[in-house]
């Protein structure tokens, strides 16, 4: 019976990808094991391999054809002797481990909106606009910091011959070399101190942990080491560096691999911290940090990386760290997030907008420092919030918004400000749990209908 | 003490003198501030330094301007032998404005950019990867100064030490690990506490090479640490000194110490005390006499008491001193 072949997640977070090159030729006898295909994810190409015994009868896709989606069929499986028959229905096969729930996990990507720069009036007159995904920005943010100052340089498990485990320094090895790109053995604790002394040395390390989940083994020497010394030397010496990587939930890696440490890092004094959402942001904010004479927390998100934004083509694009960006404007509500959580923020202000309310959007970028004057003001006007964020809800970040606005803004709230925030328990692993353990956009209507009293 | 002793038989007058000298001011220092700390004028955790004098003294001598130094919370007499002021580290002791970290570190938290003493780490361990760091900027940079890590034989059960061994010989930086072992974590003796009996073999397993040395003997610690500067200088990676030594006081200015005996601290200052080690090759060898000594004795408790002084007489810090240094500013 013929057997349908389809395209195969490679990742956690894969929902398509380029069919590269195909190994194989129709009427080819293979056997499991055999390499059918190249495929290319954005973070690496992978070889793909037959499961199932038989002759290629057709193939569906042609090779270099970017974007297939993950489990649409690209090629047709005989067993010997059989003949294709266009009437008869195939039989699919997943070939990856569960594909159909981890595409059902991931949640849509929104399309990026292309403006939104009110805060940033400040560009130059003419300014053009790029598309680029946050990856190739926080790329390109390290490189030019890179060629702009010789102290600076980067550490990490698989950032360097690897190419980096989610391609971010993707090419930086060749630029570099291998006094700057360095590759770590696995060991968060130990190559967090080095860099932390490397900084007290007169060096200004980029630390990239593969996610901060693994930075939980480092905890002492950034907060103990790198956030105090200023303090605890009377201003002598500090650490100008910048700890960075994925945070927060990816797809389908359960408990240990997701969760959001915004609200952990913005506690601590002496620490930046930052989580941006759109590609310009991640760029500007970077090179900011870099630069910055302080420990900086980059907090990036993975369902972010292959995601593209407008990004301004100015050769040295900055933005200053402590300041939020209002995305939309608006007069009846103001929703207050960071990072990933502005996708549902963004989403649901569609959906209220379509509904004839006007909606004010604040993205954070930065929570320590907190631009808390940007959601004061915004408040005032439009005297109701919610906030947005995919941490816990225990001491989250927006706990902390409600209590400045109840003391700043208090007069001029109509409604309590409530707080969307992951639910609170561990992540879990099975898709459906996944997906109600998560901030959705559902919460933040429900919410802002409540706060609408409608 | 099963260490190799190694004399260097050539001593010469002025060698001995100074290490006389700066064993000595550690140990006065230390007593006066054990003393303050009776009088409530030191608050919160005091580690005292006496009995290990030697070896910050002995490795110091063999440090170049330039080399930095990196240690424990035990870090009184370190910041003496790399030539910080006495009067700036009492006052931090006594939490006021002159101390070297303005008041706000503390015993355990003081630093000196200026004589490259970067800490001062209260967290057991954490100071050797942020030695090994200094050593990875000072290659990078390629500068050729080397790094002394300091750090007891409690920390050397630390994962992030063999996270550090591991890539300081990976990487080949210029540091010096300095296993002060003086024989007790906090009250927990290294027979009860460390599977191995010599810790510097611990380094073979990293390719690190190393040795044990009397800490009782300065003459045999500067020995040491030349050996130790000469390989790390020459490119050659990271080298380990256990450096066998013994403190005389207890963990903290807290600790009743009844984990070992009064006759056992009591043997070891008779019989093997560093700084009367020194006094009598002095005497014998008849580069002073006795009131020569006498004189230095004095000159020393001079310098003390001044510190004391000073640390008893400095303001405390201005109350907006709470709100600074948590940030360094950004340049524009």
């Amino acid at each position: 019976m013929a057997i349908e072949i389809l395209m195969p997640a490679l990742s956690p977070t894969m929902e398509e990808g380029t069919l590269a090159k195909w190994l194989v030729a129709e009427g080819d006898k293979v056997s499991s094991g055999d390499i059918l295909a190249e495929i290319e994810t954005d973070k690496a190409t992978m070889e793909f391999e037959a499961v199932d015994e038989g002759i290629i009868a057709k193939l569906l896709i042609a090779e270099g054809t970017a974007a297939v989606a993950v489990n649409s069929a690209i090629a047709v499986l005989l067993e010997e002797g059989e003949i294709l028959s266009d009437a008869a229905p195939a039989a699919t096969i997943a070939s990856a481990p569960a594909p159909v729930l981890v595409a059902a996990s991931v949640p849509a990507q929104v399309q990026a909106p292309k403006q939104g720069n009110v805060v940033e009036q400040d560009l130059p007159e003419g300014t053009t606009f790029k598309t680029q995904t946050v990856r190739e920005a926080i790329r390109e943010a390290m490189s030019e910091e890179m060629r702009r100052d010789q102290t600076v340089y980067l550490m990490g498990e698989e950032v360097a011959e690897y190419q980096g485990a989610y391609k971010i320094s993707q090419g930086m090895l060749d630029e570099f070399g291998t006094k700057r790109v360095i590759d770590t053995p696995i060991t968060e604790h130990g190559f967090s101190g080095i860099a932390v002394g490397a900084a007290f040395g007169g060096l200004k390390p980029i630390v990239e942990f593969m996610t901060f989940n693994f930075a939980m083994q480092a905890m002492d020497q950034i907060i103990n080491s790198a956030a105090k010394t200023l303090y605890m030397s009377g201003g002598q010496m500090g650490a100008p560096m910048v700890f960075r990587g994925p945070n927060g939930a990816a797809a389908r890696v359960g408990a240990q691999h997701s969760q959001d440490f915004a609200a952990w890092y913005a506690h601590i004094p002496g620490l930046k911290v930052v989580q941006p959402y759109s590609a310009a942001d991640a760029k500007g904010l970077l090179k900011s940090a870099i630069r910055d004479p302080n420990p900086v927390i980059f907090l990036e998100n993975e369902m972010l990386y292959g995601q593209s934004f407008e990004v301004p083509n100015l050769s040295d694009y900055i933005v200053p760290l402590g300041k939020a960006r209002i995305w939309r404007e608006g007069n009846d509500i103001t929703l207050v997030s960071f990072g990933i959580g502005m996708k549902y923020a963004l989403q649901a202000a569609d959906q209220l907008v379509e509904m004839g309310v006007s909606v004010e959007v604040v993205d954070l970028r930065c929570l320590r420092p907190l631009d808390t004057e940007t959601i004061v003001n915004s408040v005032k006007k439009t005297n109701r919030c919610v906030t947005i964020e995919e941490g816990f809800p225990v001491c989250s970040i927006g706990n902390y918004i409600s209590s400045v606005l109840m003391q700043e803004a208090f007069d001029y709230l109509d409604a309590p400000v409530i707080n969307c925030t992951g639910k609170d328990v561990p992540m879990p692993y099975a898709a459906n749990l996944e997906k109600l353990a998560l901030v959705t956009t559902e919460d933040v209507m429900a919410a802002a209908k409540s706060v609408l009293y409608r | 003490m099963a260490a190799k002793k190694t004399s260097k038989a050539n001593v010469s007058k002025d060698d001995l003198m100074h290490f006389y000298r700066e064993m000595l001011l550690i140990r006065r220092f230390e007593e006066k501030a054990g003393q303050l700390y009776g009088m409530g004028l030191i608050g919160g955790f005091c580690h005292l330094y006496i009995g290990q004098e030697a070896v910050v003294v002995g490795l110091e001598a063999v440090a170049e301007e330039g080399d930095k130094r990196v240690t424990s919370y035990r870090d009184h007499g370190h910041m003496l032998a790399c030539g910080m002021e006495a009067d700036g580290v009492m006052a931090e002791l006594t939490g006021r404005s002159g101390g070297y970290s303005k008041g706000k570190g503390g015993s355990m938290h003081m630093f000196s950019k200026e004589k490259h003493f970067y800490g001062g780490h209260g967290i057991v361990g954490a100071q050797v990867p942020i030695g090994a760091g200094l050593a990875f900027a000072d290659k990078y940079l390629g500068n050729g100064r080397v790094t002394f890590a300091y750090f007891g034989d409690g920390a050397a059960n630390q994962g992030q030490v063999y996270e550090t061994f591991n890539m300081a010989a990976l990487w080949d930086l210029p540091v010096i690990f300095v296993i002060e072992n003086n024989q007790y974590a906090m009250g927990t003796s290294q027979q009860r506490s460390t599977s191995s009996a010599e810790i510097y073999e611990r380094g073979h397993a990293f390719g690190i090479p190393g040795e044990a040395v009397d800490g009782m003997d300065v003459l045999a610690v500067q020995a040491a640490g030349e050996t130790a500067v000469a390989h790390c200088r020459s490119s050659k990676g990271p080298y380990i000194l256990e450096i066998k030594t013994y403190r005389y006081r207890g963990h903290s200015m807290s600790d009743p110490a009844k984990y070992r005996t009064r006759e056992e601290v009591q043997k070891i200052r008779e019989e093997k005390d560093a700084i009367e080690h020194v006094r009598d090759l002095l005497l014998t060898g008849k580069h002073c006499n006795e009131d020569d000594l006498k004189v230095i004795d004095k000159e020393i408790k001079a310098v003390v008491n001044k510190s004391a002084e000073f640390a008893k007489e400095s303001p405390e810090p201005a109350l907006e001193e709470l709100w600074t240094d948590i940030y360094a500013q950004v340049e524009d």
